[in-house]
């Protein structure tokens, strides 16, 4: 009994710092519109900007290494919550608000919901097995240490082609213009995907004989 | 103390390599799926954070992030699908016991 109210209690904990994350956005999405009206591209932001990147920063790492150690399968959704939602305050940190928006809509609202639906649905089993024997988890951890290795040596190192010049942000009307001129054919064929899925999904939930 | 590319490349780094332990080790057919979204955002910020700093002509790489939003929705929806397929067929999610297509 104690055991559960332990469980419930530290979910619930980790819950409310996941969403600590995402309460930021209102504040920042204030804060970004009014950093993309600077055209001067010199100093965006400075001190506040750094505090609010670092400690988004801490969230999404911690989120995902939660995401990637939790052995429950509700509590991985959680730790999936704050990592997609302090990616979407990283989009508008980065002034991309339509993005941000979109992200806490499809993601936080959408995918994340579908997720917990179908642990709900395929949760009741007599065989659970849920982490896979050691030996693989060593193996996949020397990959995983081995290739964040490289990349992060390889990240630190390149010089990129360009300057690191920031650009003011775009408006939504800038990224519905280009969507339907210069992405047209894109956007059909998402289109078109997505209507796809959407009868893939309706004749794989129907009830047959 | 300014926030620079590399800042944003290397926490995208960080969730990439976390969501592919995932994809790697967890043997719950759904538990998979959220590693792969977490690889997904990972993939996003990149583009996000390259569109930021770099692109001349910004917007494309926002509007590569929104097909990919787009196309990981999709496959969301369609894998929780298959996930409750299998689960009505084989009564659990695991992914080592879906193995009635093995030679």
């Amino acid at each position: 009994m104690t055991n559960t109210k332990h469980n419930l209690t530290s979910c619930l904990l980790r819950l409310v710092v996941a969403g600590g994350g995402v309460l930021l956005f209102s504040s920042q999405a204030a804060f970004a519109s009014e950093a993309s009206g600077v055209t001067n591209a010199a100093a965006p932001g400075g001190l506040l900007e750094a505090a609010l990147f670092y400690f988004v920063a801490l969230v999404a790492v911690v989120s995902s290494l939660g995401v990637c150690f939790s052995k429950d399968i509700v509590r991985m959704a959680v730790w999936l919550f704050g990592a997609l939602g302090s990616v979407a305050v990283m989009y508008f940190l980065l002034a991309a608000n339509f993005l941000g928006a979109i992200q806490l809509i499809v993601y936080a609202g959408g995918t994340l919901i579908l997720l917990v639906f179908g642990v709900m649905l395929t949760s009741k089993s007599p065989w659970v097995k849920f982490e896979c024997p050691k030996i693989e988890m060593l193996f996949a951890g020397i990959i995983c240490a081995a290739l964040l290795g490289c990349l992060c040596i390889v990240l630190t190192d390149a010089t990129w082609a360009g300057t690191m010049q920031v650009v003011p942000g775009a408006s939504v009307e800038a990224i519905g213009k280009i969507l339907i001129t210069k992405y047209l054919v894109p956007f059909e064929v998402a289109g078109v995907l997505l209507m796809i899925v959407m009868v893939g999904a309706a004749h794989l939930a129907r009830q047959d004989d | 103390m300014t926030i620079g590319l590399t800042h944003y490349l290397i926490v995208a780094a960080i969730m990439f390599v976390a969501g592919l332990f995932t994809m790697m080790t967890k043997r719950n057919a759904i538990g998979i799926l959220i590693g792969v979204e977490l690889v997904l955002n990972a993939a996003t910020v990149n583009l996000v954070a390259f569109d930021r700093y770099m692109g001349p002509d910004r917007l494309d790489g926002q509007i590569t992030a929104i097909f990919v939003i787009v196309l990981a929705a999709a496959e969301a929806a369609l894998a929780v699908g298959i996930c409750i397929n299998v689960y009505k067929n084989l009564s659990t999610v695991d992914v080592d016991r879906a193995n009635s297509l093995r030679g």
